[in-house]
């Protein structure tokens, strides 16, 4: 049987526990993400409820569905932004690493290092050159760095993000001053810099032309190999193009998201289990 | 991580150590409370203003009580202090001021914002709001060496000649006095009354005006129908906003109001303001009962300037509010 | 003869041509009386300068010659002074109003800070003087720092926290997402977006504090001895035109137009300079 919407973690013994709401996993888990019964809210109103998944390492998980069904609001609980917004709050477990990143002694910052956000807008340090702005997430932890050590990991962060050649000569210009699609890079740079375990990609294509486009979608699978990938997309052709697996959220009666159905993106584009999954894929709606 | 066309391979990736969970909340709590604590040393500030200033007036409070404010006479000899002329010249003063000055700044401000042609609107306007600039001890050298001469042989003759039958022009062309301090008043609150009035009326959207034009108004017409009433507020707020400006005004009016001390009709009579008062006299308070006076003389002037700009603030914030909520 | 139609017609277009006529007077009265008091000053200004007045120190009453080496200093001193006392303040309480504060909070601090801004300059005096002058037994260029800060305060508060609030969330939300701690966030990222505004800020109260006399009439007081000291009076160019200006003396009221003509230039070419660099960051 493929994955379900809902999975059952065992502890080594194989047993369950029915006292604990989100177990240990002892075995090496880096670049999981167990998410397990996740609800989120802006201040009283519910976005998203009761989502369980399994974000494996080392693929790339596309977020598909209409608009207004909780995607954003479902990555941004992955790494704990949800929260930084006014009257954002969150419930339920994700595990990283074994541990539960909304246990009570976690460290946001901590868990955000570990899993890096690229956001729609590409959002460059506009008074920070290239090179700056790629070694913004060690400047700004580090109280002292040499120098050489920064350009090293300027250097491999950007041609991590294919972006090396076009800029070499250009580190020191503003970062505000490359073209759209080269700040969507730049900030993939600035995020695999610090070098997380996931990356998140919230509809990091919707602001930027079809060639740029591409380019990020060819990033994607050659950056799948060192760090898991999620990305939300509205766009169903890309979510078939460059995803492993797919998630397909949609409202529910109470105007929140739900998940309705999870599985290889192969197998959910040609024989989806949901007939809603079906509808979506075939363009009945959204 | 090897890289085509048999570039430089970068050094492989380093294993990601796992980082402790250290609690970093430490670190942002300090600094929001310093920032925090800052604030506050702000807020004190005006609040030991307030504190002080009635501590240290207590002298006079005492020994005079609400007698201060009606009684005429200021008396360093005798220790015995009236705020009434002082009083009487600030809101004199002031009132000329204004008097001179709303016409001229709405009158401004409707030429910036409705007829002047695009390419003179910022520079003009600029220059306007650079008078706001200029030093008040600057202004007061001007008035009283270029001005107050043109007002004694010229203004005040004239009006001395003409309009005596008014107990306002009535007395010898002093030059120095109340009208003179008016005058820089006036000069001095311009910048301030236009500024926010410009900025009312460019709150005014502009389908009100192309409605009236629509109608075949003329340009003034729709300034007169469309524009002034939504402004109303805004314009008010600014008008209060200059009378709080010169109320607090020293250098200026220090310089051309004469140093004297008396309640008159006269303009053409040398007066004092509060502010002038305390400027020329606070270096020779010797008793308690002087410097009290001054320093309550300083508390009065403080709560008018409250008063009306807290009266000001909430019709200005009313009409920036309404023009949030318009967008 | 205009029938009543035409006569209407007629009317209105007077009363509109008349209307822009005033208005239009309006505004060149305005802008008349500051280019007859700026180019006064100017004018008759710098028929006085000389290069003693730069280097000198002043003379005594009534003789000629003389400069204002010290009072020059003593703007510097004062200005400096209030920079050291404003700025921690007005900058921290900018960045704690628009990154900390919860709305209620800010929009009553926010309040406060705009009642400060319009005390009048004298009260401050009279209020660092009770609370520096009368202890310390002694004016001092410390306690006129200090008026001036408390003047500077409010302005650079006000315009740090607008500038803080126009750098996009967008920005604030791709720093946290590169874990870092928050403050960091604040100081590495959010205030260098801000920094023009903040300097623009900075610069305005500069220009208004440097030219303030009332605050500094019994606190800083003026010297005749030159620079003492923190803790002894100081001179200013604006204290030193104010009492030249009342001077009987023909020499004293030469100096007057010179000293006018120098903090004229400081004060405006300040202000100018701001508006202009704030200008092009727009456009």
């Amino acid at each position: 049987m493929e994955d379900k919407t809902n999975i059952t973690i065992q502890n080594t013994a194989g047993e369950e526990n029915p006292n604990r709401t989100c177990l240990e996993h002892p075995e090496d888990t880096k670049g999981i993400l167990e998410v397990n019964n996740l609800s989120a809210w802006y201040g009283k109103t519910l976005a998203i409820k009761n989502i369980s998944m399994s974000i494996r390492a080392k693929t790339i998980t596309a977020i598909i569905g209409p608009s207004g069904c909780g995607k954003s609001t479902f990555i941004r609980c992955l790494n704990r932004m949800h929260e930084v917004a006014h009257g954002g709050h969150a419930e339920g477990c994700i595990m990283l690493d074994g541990r539960d990143i909304y246990a009570r002694d976690a460290d946001p910052v901590v868990i955000r290092r570990r899993i890096g956000m690229v956001f729609q807008k590409p959002a460059p340090f506009p008074m920070m050159s290239v090179f700056d702005n790629v070694a913004a997430g060690l400047k700004l932890t580090q109280f002292w760095s040499r120098h050489w050590e920064l350009e090293e990991v300027v250097e491999r962060s950007l041609r991590q993000a294919a972006l090396w050649d076009e800029v070499k000569d250009k580190l020191h210009q503003s970062g505000a001053s490359l073209s759209g699609g080269q700040q969507q890079r730049l900030c993939i740079a600035r995020a695999i810099a610090v070098q997380p375990e996931i990356i998140l990609l919230d509809e990091p294509c919707s602001a930027l032309d079809p060639a740029s486009t591409l380019k990020i979608e060819d990033l994607m699978r050659s950056l799948v190999t060192e760090y898991s990938i999620v990305i939300v997309t509205h766009n169903m052709q890309q979510a078939a193009r460059v995803s492993d697996m797919a998630g397909f959220f949609l409202a529910d009666q109470d105007r929140s998201g739900i998940l309705i159905e999870y599985g290889k993106t192969s197998q959910l584009f040609t024989n989806p289990k949901d007939k809603r999954t079906e509808d979506y894929i075939t363009g009945r709606f959204g | 991580m090897t890289r085509r066309n048999g570039e430089k391979t970068v050094s492989p990736v380093r294993p990601n150590t796992r980082l402790p969970a250290r609690h970093s909340g430490y670190s942002d709590k300090i600094f929001s409370n310093l920032t925090l604590f800052f604030t506050i040393v702000m807020v004190l500030i005006l609040a030991a203003l307030v504190f002080i200033l009635t501590k240290d007036a207590m002298p006079a409070i005492n020994k005079f009580g609400f007698a201060f404010i009606t009684n005429r006479m200021w008396n360093p000899v005798t220790d015995i202090f009236g705020a009434l002329p002082a009083i009487y010249g600030t809101l004199v003063t002031s009132l000329i001021g204004l008097l001179i000055a709303v016409p001229i700044s709405i009158g401004a401000a409707i030429y910036l914002v409705e007829l002047a042609p695009n390419w003179l609107k910022g520079p003009a306007s600029f220059i306007i709001e650079m008078l706001a600039a200029i030093p008040s001890v600057i202004i007061g050298l001007w008035g009283l060496y270029v001005m107050v001469p043109v007002v004694r042989n010229n203004i005040e003759k004239w009006l001395g000649g003409h309009l005596d039958a008014l107990p306002l022009f009535q007395g010898p062309p002093f030059g120095v006095g109340f009208l003179s301090a008016g005058l820089l008043l006036a000069i001095m609150i311009i910048p301030i009354i236009t500024a926010v009035t410009r900025d009312a009326m460019k709150a005014v959207p502009n389908e009100q005006r192309e409605a009236m034009f629509a109608l075949g108004a003329t340009r003034w017409e729709t300034i007169n129908k469309a524009v002034l009433p939504y402004c109303r507020t805004g314009m008010i707020g600014a008008v209060i906003l200059g009378l709080g400006r010169a109320f607090g005004e020293t250098m200026a009016v220090t310089m051309v109001i004469g140093n004297g001390y008396k309640l008159t009709a006269s303009l053409f009579s040398p007066g004092a303001t509060i502010a002038s008062t305390i400027a020329s006299q606070f270096g020779e308070a010797t008793t308690g009962v002087y410097t009290g006076s001054l320093i309550e003389l300083a508390l009065i002037l403080f709560g008018l300037t409250l008063i009306v700009n807290v009266i000001a603030r909430t019709l200005v914030w009313r009409m920036t509010s309404l023009k949030a909520a318009k967008k | 003869m205009m029938n009543l139609q035409e006569h209407g017609q007629a009317r209105r277009k007077f009363i509109n041509q008349l209307m822009l006529v005033l208005c239009g007077t309006a505004a060149a009265i305005a802008i008349l009386v500051l280019v007859l008091i700026l180019g006064y000053t100017l004018f008759k200004g710098i028929s006085y300068i000389n290069l003693n007045i730069l280097i000198q120190a002043a003379k005594p009453m009534g003789q000629a010659g003389g400069g204002m080496r010290n009072e020059i200093f003593g703007t510097l001193i004062l200005v400096l002074l209030g920079c050291v006392f404003a700025l921690p303040i007005g900058v921290l309480a900018g960045i704690y109003l628009a990154e900390f504060a919860n709305p209620r909070v800010a929009a009553t601090i926010r309040f406060t800070a705009d009642i400060l801004s319009g005390v009048p300059s004298i009260v401050v005096g009279v209020f660092v003087y009770a609370i520096m002058v009368m202890p310390m037994h002694s004016f001092s260029a410390l306690s006129g720092g200090v008026a001036l800060a408390v003047i500077m305060v409010p302005v650079v508060a006000r315009t740090a926290e607008e500038s803080l609030r126009l750098v996009p969330d967008s920005m604030r939300e791709a720093a946290l997402a590169l874990g870092i701690t928050r403050w960091r966030a604040v100081v590495g990222v959010v205030m260098p977006g801000a920094m023009t505004g903040i300097i623009t800020g900075i610069m305005l109260g500069v220009a208004r504090i440097a030219g303030e006399t009332a605050p500094l009439l019994f606190t800083a007081l003026g010297s005749s001895f030159g620079v003492q000291g923190l803790l002894k009076p100081i001179g200013s160019l604006s204290l030193i035109i104010y009492k030249d200006a009342l001077s009987p003396y023909p020499t004293d009221q030469q100096h007057a137009w010179a000293g006018a003509f120098l903090l004229v230039l400081l004060v405006l070419g300040i202000s100018i300079l701001v508006r202009w660099v704030s200008n092009r960051k727009h456009n």
